[in-house]
C-alpha cells in the first residue's frame, strides 16, 4: 500500500455473498453424518443439514481471500474422513480438513503449480477426484492437466505426490470428470476441442469440420504416468460430462450431455442416446432444443439414478437398464437408458442429494432450496423415453419427445435459505422511522425475482400474546426447588398488587403461593434449596417450602427502592440510601449482615452476579446511584460492603447486571458489569473477578428511553436483553465470540425477563403496554433480516417516490414471450383444445422466444401493505432499461416518472430498433401511474437524471437536455463526452459525472448561459463502470465489472478552473490530452472486492454517525468502508493486517495482498475483514502477534469490534470531518 | 552465437509454456486471438463475472459458460492467407 495515500478506508463486509458457485456433499467432520460445503465468493462455508427439522445450517464459514473456482471432496480407502480440495486463482492445489473439535479448516498440503490469477492455461477451472481417493486430475480451460497421486504414508497422513503432466497444446476442455473404474487404474473422462487446425487454415473449412472428442487419461499407477487412453467423438454441442458408477455397481462409462440429447459412452461398449424431451403446452415452442445444465447421480444399494436439469430448472430422473444373462443376473453390458420427467426446481448450479433423503439446490439465481424426496418417480405415469428409438450417432438428428410439466410430485420443499443474489440495485432509506435506515435491494432474475427490504436485527418467534387485566409494571418467572428443569410461576408486578400464574398445561392464577399479593413486588428469587423470595416496598418475604413465611420489615418510614438477588445473597437498598445486605446461612433462613452501608445518593439500581459454581457467594454488588456513579462493593466475609472501584457515568444509572458471558480476548468467560442509562446510553465493562476494578468500558447509545437489563439465555448462552425504545439483544457471536449487541424485531417492551417451560425451552417473557409477551429466538448466527415481495420479472433499476414511501421498479427478461402475446397464444389454444392450466411461473419460468422482450413498472409499498400496488406492462416488444424521478421547473416543479426504454434490443452485440423516453405522471400519491407521452430517440437511453429543473440523459455517447413539452420532450442542449455509452450519471451543482460503460467517468460542467455542456476532467485506465457515487464535490467513488472498487478526484485546481464564471471558453479551447480531456483525475483508492459492485451508499447507518461508504455486490454482498480519521489508527491498522496476512495465511494458497491487489495495487485500503481474522486465532498466535503491535489482546480486540453497525460508532464518531 | 541460439530455445520454451507469449514477428491475427482467448478463459473462470454476463443474456450460467469456450475455438476468426 502506498503510504503516501491521504485517504484511508477500513474495508468490512457486513454479508457475505450469498451466491453459491459450487458445493459438494461429504462426511467432512469423520462421522456418519453428511456435510455439505459451499463456496461463495471466497467464503467456504460448511453446513449441516438436519434431517429431522429438514434444516440447514451453517456451521463455520472461513474467508480464503481468493476466487474458488473448483471443490472436490474425496476420502482415501479405508478411512471415514472425507478431505476438501480447492482449486482456486492461487496457481496452488490446497487440500483442507475440517476439524469438528476446533471447528476450523486446517490445510494439509499446498503445493504451487503455476502462476496465480485466472488465466487460459493454469489449471484451477477443472477439478476431478478418483472416486476410490487415489488420485486428482487440475485441468485449465486450454491445454494443461495435472494429475496429482494422492496416498498414505506410514503414519496414515495424507501424502500428495508432485504432479504428472497430460497437458495437450491448443486443446480447449468444456468438461472434465473422473470415471468409476473401482480399483483399476484411474481414469479422467475430458470433452475435448482441438483448435490447432481451425487456426491454421484461412478457408474456414478446417473450423467448420472441428469435432468435439471424449478423452480418457488413464493414470497408471504401477508406472506413474498418464495416457491418453482412448478417444471418440461426440456430439459437436455437448457441453457436460457425468460419471456413471462403475466396479460392482454399474457399467462405468459416462454421460454426455449436449444440446437436446444425452448419450452413454464408454470404450467398452456401445453408445446409447436418449433426447431431452422438451414442454408441451400452448406458449411452448416446440422446435426450441433443450441443454442439460445440471446433474446429480445417486448410488442406493444396487441401484442408480441421475436428475439432470435443463435451462428451464425440469429435472429429469435417468436410468440405466443392463442386460441381463440366462440365470437373470446383470451382466457388465448397458442395455438402454430411459428418461423420464421428475420434477422441477429452480435452476441450480449445484444438485446434491444426501443419503437421508434430501435434495440440496444451490440456485443459480434466488434462493436456494432444500427438498426431501417423497418418491423417487419410481411407478408414475410420466411417459418414458427408451434410447432403443434412437440411433446413437450423433450426426443423425434426434426425434423430439414432449412431455407436459406439472406441479411437484416427488420433491417436496422444506426449507430455503435465503440469497440476495443477484442483487442488481439497492437504495438506502429510513422509510420507517426506526433509529437505523434500511437498505432496499432488487434482487433474482426472471419470475423468482424479489424486492427486499434488509434491516439490522434478529429474528423474533413469537409464542404467547395475551392482554392482561391492567398494566403491569414488571414480570418475573421462577422455579419452585432449585433442581427444577422449567419455571413454575409467573408473577406480574402491578402499581399496588402483584399477580401469580402458574405454568403448566394452560397458565392460570393461583393464590396460595405464600407470595403478597397486596404490594407490588421488586424482586422474585428461588433461594437455596426449594424457597422463594419476594422483595416489596414494605418488606422482604422469605416463603419456604412448607408454605411458611419469614417476614423482614423495612425499618420504619423507609421503604425498599431496588433489590437485587441471586440463590444464595439478597441486597436491598432503602428510601434512605441505606444498603442492607442478607446472606442465606446454613439453616437456609436469611441472615442480615449487622452493619448498613450509607450510600451518598440515592440508589437507583442494584446487581448481584450469579454465585459462581462451586462458591458460596458471588464477592461483588454493584450499586448504582442518582449521582451518576457505579460503585462496586466488595461482599467477602472480611471486607464485606467496602468500596472496590467507582465508575463515573453521564448519567444516573436505571439498570445494572453483573454477568459472566463468554469472550474472545481470554478464550473463557470473563466478568461484566452490564450498565444502563436513564439517558438510553448502555455501556458494557470488564469486571475483574478479582480486584473488582472496572476497565475496558464500551458504550452504545440504545433508545431514547431509560435502558433496562434482564439476563436472559439464548441458544444455550447467556445473553442480556437490553430494553429501551426497542429490545436489544447482547451476546457473542457464535463464530468469532466477539461481543454482539443486535437489536430484535420485536415491539418495544418495558420488562422482560428469562422463561423456560417444556413447550419453550429458552424463551423470555415480556411486557409491553397491558400485554404480556411470550417469545423466543431461534437463530443467532444471522443478524440481518430480510422481508421479500415477489415482482415479475428481472429487476433493472428502481426509484424512490420523492416524498411517498413507494418504489419504482422497472423490470425487464430478454427471450421471454410477453404478457399479449402469452394471452393470445392461449386463447387460440383454448379454441382449439379446451382449457389447459397454467403453471405459476414463479416455479416452472415464463415460456421462452427469441426476440421477445416481457418487461413492465412495477410501484411496490414496502411499508403497508408490503406488497407490488401497481404494475404496467410495456407493449410493442419495448423493455425499461432506465428510470428516473425528476421534477420540471417548466411544469411548476411538478415531479414525473420518466422511464427510458429499447425496442427490440439485442443484448449481444448491442443492437435494437429504437429507443425511448416515456413520461409518466404520478396519481393516488404515487399509487398510480398515468401515461403522459413518449419520445422516440435513437439508442435507448441507459441512464436519466434531473437536472437544474430537467431531464439530462444518456443516449449511446451523448449527453443531452430535455425539457418537457407537451407532446414530447425538448431538445435543449447536447454533447458528446465519453468514447463508448454512457452508464450512469451523477450531479451535484453544475457538475455531471458521466460514467461509460468502459472508458471510466468523465466531469462535465454545464455552462447555463451558453447552454452548453463541456467535458472537463476524465480518468487516464479504463475502467467498466458499474456504479458510482459522488462523494463529495471532487471526489467519485465507483465499482466495475471486474470487481473493483475505485475512488477518483479531480485536482482541485482543474475542478475551480471548470466552475470560474463566464462562457466557459478557456474551457473549450484547451487542448485534450491524448485523445482524452485537457486533464486527469487522480486515483485515490483501489481494492479488489470480488464480487461485482452493483450500488455504493453514501450514508449513515447509525443515527448521528459518521458518513460511510456502503456498497451492494452483484453476488449478494453487503459492504461498507469506513473513512479512517486518524493517521495513528491506519499505522495500527496497516502493521495489524501485514502480521495477519503473515501469521494467518489464507487458506487457499493465495497471498492476501495480491488478491487485494488483482487488478491494480490495492490503495488506501485496509482489508477489515483479514483483521477480524484475529478473532477466530488461537490465543498462543493472538499473544504473539500483540507482542509484536505492542498491545494488549484486549485493546486489539477492541479496536476491531465489534462488526456490523454497531461498529465503529464509538470509535469512529469521534470526529466528524468529512470524508475524504 | 551459442549464446543467442540458447536465448532463442529459452524464449521458444517459454512460448510453448506460457501460451500467448508473444515475440518479435507475433502477427495480429496471433495476437488478436490470444485476447479474446485469455478474455473469454477470465470471463469463465470469474464466477461473480460470469454470472454478471448470464443475468445480461438472460440465461443459465452453464449456457453461457460453454458458449464462450465455443467462441475460443473459434478466436479470432479464419487465419490471413500466408504469402508463400
Amino acid at each position: 500500500m502506498a503510504t503516501t495515500s491521504h485517504m484511508f478506508m477500513y474495508s468490512l463486509t457486513i454479508q457475505p455473498p450469498s451466491a453459491v458457485t459450487q458445493a459438494i456433499l461429504g462426511q467432512f467432520a469423520g462421522t456418519r453424518e453428511q456435510q455439505i460445503v459451499t463456496a461463495a465468493g471466497s467464503k467456504l462455508t460448511i453446513h449441516r443439514p438436519d434431517p429431522t427439522q429438514g434444516k440447514i445450517t451453517p456451521i463455520f464459514s472461513q474467508d480464503v481471500f481468493g476466487i474458488i473456482r473448483s471443490l472436490a471432496a474425496f476420502r482415501l480407502a479405508g478411512s471415514n474422513k472425507d478431505y476438501i480440495i480447492i482449486g482456486s486463482d492461487s496457481g496452488r492445489i490446497a487440500v483442507v480438513e475440517y476439524l469438528p473439535a476446533q471447528n476450523r479448516f486446517s490445510r494439509i498440503h499446498l503445493e504451487t503449480f503455476g502462476k496465480s490469477g485466472v488465466r487460459r492455461v493454469i489449471p484451477g477451472q477443472y477439478l476431478a477426484v478418483d472416486p476410490k481417493g487415489r488420485a486428482c486430475l487440475m485441468a485449465a480451460v486450454e491445454k494443461n492437466k495435472l494429475v496429482y497421486v494422492l496416498n498414505r504414508n506410514a503414519q496414515a497422513e495424507l501424502t500428495i505426490s508432485s504432479p504428472l503432466e497430460a497437458h495437450k497444446p491448443q486443446t480447449l476442455v468444456f468438461a472434465m470428470i473422473s470415471l468409476d473404474v473401482g480399483y483399476e487404474n484411474p481414469i479422467f473422462a475430458a470433452l475435448e476441442v482441438d483448435y490447432s487446425e481451425s487456426d491454421q487454415d484461412p478457408t474456414g473449412q478446417a473450423y467448420e469440420e472441428v469435432e468435439k472428442h471424449l478423452v480418457y487419461y488413464e493414470l497408471d499407477l504401477g508406472l506413474n504416468h498418464v495416457v491418453r487412453k482412448w478417444t471418440d467423438p461426440v456430439d459437436r454441442t455437448a457441453s457436460l460430462l457425468f460419471q456413471v458408477p462403475g466396479g460392482a455397481d454399474g457399467p462405468s462409462g459416462v454421460l454426455v450431455c449436449a444440446e437436446d440429447s444425452v448419450t452413454y459412452r464408454h470404450s467398452n461398449q456401445d453408445a446409447f442416446r436418449v433426447p431431452i424431451p422438451r414442454r408441451m403446452g400452448a406458449t411452448e415452442n416446440p422446435e426450441r432444443k433443450r441443454c442439460i445444465t445440471a446433474g446429480v447421480m445417486h448410488k442406493m444399494r444396487g441401484a442408480f439414478f441421475f436428475l439432470l436439469q435443463t435451462e428451464d430448472g425440469d429435472l429429469f430422473k435417468l436410468t440405466i437398464d443392463m442386460v441381463e444373462d440366462e440365470k437373470g443376473q446383470l451382466t457388465g453390458e448397458v442395455r438402454r437408458l430411459k428418461i423420464k420427467y421428475f420434477d422441477t426446481v429452480p435452476v441450480a448450479s449445484n444438485l446434491l442429494i444426501l443419503k437421508s433423503g434430501f435434495l440440496y439446490v444451490a440456485s443459480e439465481n434466488g434462493n436456494h432450496h432444500f427438498y426431501q424426496f417423497e418418491k423417487l418417480g419410481d411407478d408414475d405415469e410420466e411417459t418414458e423415453f427408451s434410447s432403443e428409438s434412437n440411433s446413437a450417432d450423433p450426426t443423425v438428428a434426434i426425434q423430439p419427445v414432449f412431455f407436459q410439466p406439472r406441479e411437484s410430485e416427488n420433491l417436496n420443499l422444506v426449507d430455503t435459505i435465503s440469497s440476495l443474489n443477484p442483487l442488481i440495485e439497492s437504495k438506502i432509506a429510513n422509510l420507517g422511522e426506526d433509529d437505523a435506515p434500511q437498505i432496499y435491494s432488487v434482487c433474482g432474475t426472471g419470475a423468482r425475482s424479489s424486492f427486499r427490504t434488509i434491516k439490522h436485527g434478529l429474528e423474533v418467534s413469537e409464542i404467547v400474546e395475551s392482554e392482561l387485566p391492567s398494566v403491569p409494571s414488571a414480570v418475573w418467572t421462577t422455579k419452585i426447588l432449585r433442581s427444577d428443569e422449567f419455571d413454575a410461576y409467573i408473577i406480574l408486578s402491578f402499581a399496588n398488587g402483584t399477580l401469580v400464574l402458574s405454568i403448566g398445561e394452560t397458565v392460570e392464577e393461583v393464590t396460595d403461593t405464600g407470595f403478597l399479593s397486596t404490594a407490588p413486588t421488586l424482586a422474585v428469587q428461588q433461594l437455596g434449596e426449594d424457597s422463594l423470595i419476594q422483595v416489596h416496598p414494605k418488606g422482604i418475604r422469605h416463603i419456604l417450602a412448607d408454605r411458611r413465611v419469614n417476614e423482614w420489615p423495612a425499618p420504619q418510614h423507609r421503604s425498599i427502592v431496588a433489590a437485587a438477588t441471586n440463590e444464595r445473597q439478597v441486597a436491598v437498598a432503602l428510601s434512605s440510601g441505606e444498603i442492607v445486605y442478607f446472606e442465606m446461612d446454613a439453616d437456609g433462613s436469611l441472615a442480615e449482615y449487622d452493619e448498613r452501608r450509607q450510600m451518598s445518593g440515592t440508589v437507583t439500581a442494584l446487581s448481584l452476579g450469579e454465585v459462581p459454581e462451586g462458591r458460596v457467594r458471588s464477592s461483588f454488588l454493584a450499586v448504582g446511584c442518582d449521582d451518576s456513579t457505579v460503585r462496586i462493593l466488595s461482599l467477602d466475609p472480611d471486607s464485606t460492603l467496602e468500596n472496590k472501584s467507582v465508575q463515573a457515568l453521564t448519567s444516573a444509572p436505571s439498570a445494572l447486571n453483573i454477568m459472566s458471558m463468554s469472550d474472545s480476548s481470554s478464550g473463557g468467560t470473563t466478568l461484566y458489569l452490564h450498565i444502563g442509562l436513564y439517558s438510553g446510553v448502555y455501556l458494557r465493562t470488564v469486571l475483574d473477578e478479582v480486584t473488582g476494578e472496572l476497565s475496558d468500558t464500551r458504550t452504545r447509545f440504545l433508545g431514547a428511553k431509560p435502558v433496562k437489563l434482564f439476563r436472559v439465555s439464548v441458544k444455550g448462552q447467556t445473553a442480556v436483553l437490553a430494553l429501551s425504545s426497542r429490545p436489544w439483544l447482547g451476546y457473542s457471536d457464535i463464530q468469532t465470540k466477539g461481543f454482539m449487541l443486535t437489536p430484535l424485531d420485536y415491539v418495544g417492551l418495558e420488562w422482560g425477563w428469562n422463561f423456560s417451560s417444556e413447550q419453550c425451552i429458552e424463551g423470555m417473557v415480556g411486557i409491553q403496554g397491558q400485554n404480556l409477551r411470550i417469545f423466543s429466538i431461534e437463530k443467532l448466527d444471522n443478524n440481518l433480516l430480510q422481508e421479500s415481495i415477489p415482482l415479475a420479472y428481472t429487476p433493472r433499476r428502481f426509484v424512490k417516490h420523492p416524498e411517498q414511501p413507494l418504489f419504482y421498479v422497472i423490470e425487464s427478461d430478454s427471450n421471454i414471450l410477453s404478457p399479449a402475446t402469452r394471452a393470445r397464444l392461449i386463447e387460440d389454444s383454448n379454441a382449439q383444445n379446451g382449457e389447459a392450466a397454467i403453471l405459476p411461473p414463479e416455479d416452472f419460468g415464463y415460456p421462452r422466444a427469441n426476440g421477445h422482450w416481457a418487461s413492465c413498472i412495477q410501484i411496490v409499498d414496502p411499508l403497508i401493505t408490503k406488497s407490488v400496488v401497481f404494475t404496467l406492462e410495456l407493449e410493442e416488444n419495448e423493455a425499461a432499461v432506465s428510470i428516473a424521478a425528476v421534477s420540471f421547473s417548466s411544469q411548476d416543479d411538478e415531479t414525473f416518472l420518466v422511464v427510458g426504454t429499447g425496442k427490440d434490443m439485442t443484448v449481444s452485440p448491442r443492437s435494437h430498433s429504437a429507443g425511448f423516453i416515456h413520461i409518466y405522471r404520478f396519481q393516488e400519491d404515487g399509487k398510480e401511474l398515468e401515461f403522459i407521452h413518449k419520445t422516440k430517440i435513437d439508442e435507448p437511453p441507459l441512464a436519466l437524471l434531473g437536472f437544474q429543473g430537467r431531464l439530462l440523459a444518456g443516449i449511446g455517447s451523448t449527453l443531452r437536455v430535455y425539457d418537457l413539452g407537451m407532446k414530447q420532450l425538448l431538445r435543449k442542449c447536447q454533447a458528446q463526452v465519453v468514447p463508448k455509452l454512457i452508464v450512469g450519471l451523477q450531479t451535484q451543482g453544475s457538475r455531471i459525472v458521466v460514467s461509460d460503460v468502459q472508458e471510466s467517468v468523465t466531469y462535465v460542467v454545464y455552462k447555463y448561459q451558453e447552454n452548453r455542456l463541456i467535458p472537463f476532467v476524465d480518468d487516464s485506465v479504463s475502467r467498466w463502470t458499474t456504479t458510482s457515487t459522488m462523494l463529495d464535490y471532487e471526489t467519485v467513488a465507483g465499482g466495475d465489472k471486474f470487481g473493483n472498487f475505485w475512488v477518483v478526484r479531480c485536482p482541485k485546481k482543474t475542478s475551480d478552473e471548470a466552475d470560474e464564471d463566464g462562457s466557459g471558453a478557456h474551457l473549450v479551447h484547451e487542448r485534450g490530452y491524448l485523445h482524452g480531456t485537457p486533464n486527469r483525475l487522480d486515483l485515490m483508492l483501489h481494492f479488489y472486492t470480488q464480487d461485482i459492485p452493483t450500488t455504493l451508499h453514501k450514508t449513515q447507518l447509525v443515527a448521528g454517525g459518521r458518513d460511510i461508504l456502503v456498497w451492494t455486490g452483484f453476488q449478494g454482498t453487503i459492504g461498507m468502508f469506513v473513512p479512517f480519521v486518524s493517521r495513528e489508527d491506519v499505522d495500527f491498522f496497516q502493521s495489524l493486517e501485514m502480521q495477519m496476512a503473515s501469521q494467518h495465511p489464507p487458506l487457499a494458497g493465495r497471498d492476501h495482498l495480491i488478491y487485494r491487489s488483482y487488478y491494480a495495487p490495492v490503495k488506501g485500503i485496509i482489508d477489515g475483514d483479514l483483521c477480524e481474522m484475529y478473532f477466530l486465532l488461537p490465543n498462543d498466535k493472538k499473544m504473539m502477534i500483540a507482542a509484536e503491535l505492542d498491545r494488549s489482546v484486549r485493546e486489539i480486540e477492541r479496536k476491531i469490534s465489534p462488526p456490523l453497525y454497531s461498529i465503529h460508532v464509538s470509535c469512529l464518531a469521534r470526529s466528524s470531518a468529512p470524508l475524504g | 552465437m551459442a549464446d543467442k541460439l540458447r536465448t532463442l530455445q529459452n524464449l521458444e520454451a517459454l512460448q510453448a509454456r506460457y501460451v500467448g507469449t508473444g515475440h518479435a514477428d507475433t502477427t495480429k491475427y496471433e495476437w488478436t486471438s490470444n485476447i479474446i482467448r485469455d478474455s473469454y478463459a477470465s470471463y469463465i473462470g470469474h464466477p461473480p463475472l460470469l454470472s454478471y454476463m448470464a443475468v445480461g443474456m438472460g440465461d443459465s450460467k452453464e449456457k453461457v459458460r460453454a458458449m464462450m469456450i465455443e467462441k475460443m475455438v473459434r478466436g479470432a476468426g479464419n487465419p490471413p492467407e500466408t504469402q508463400e
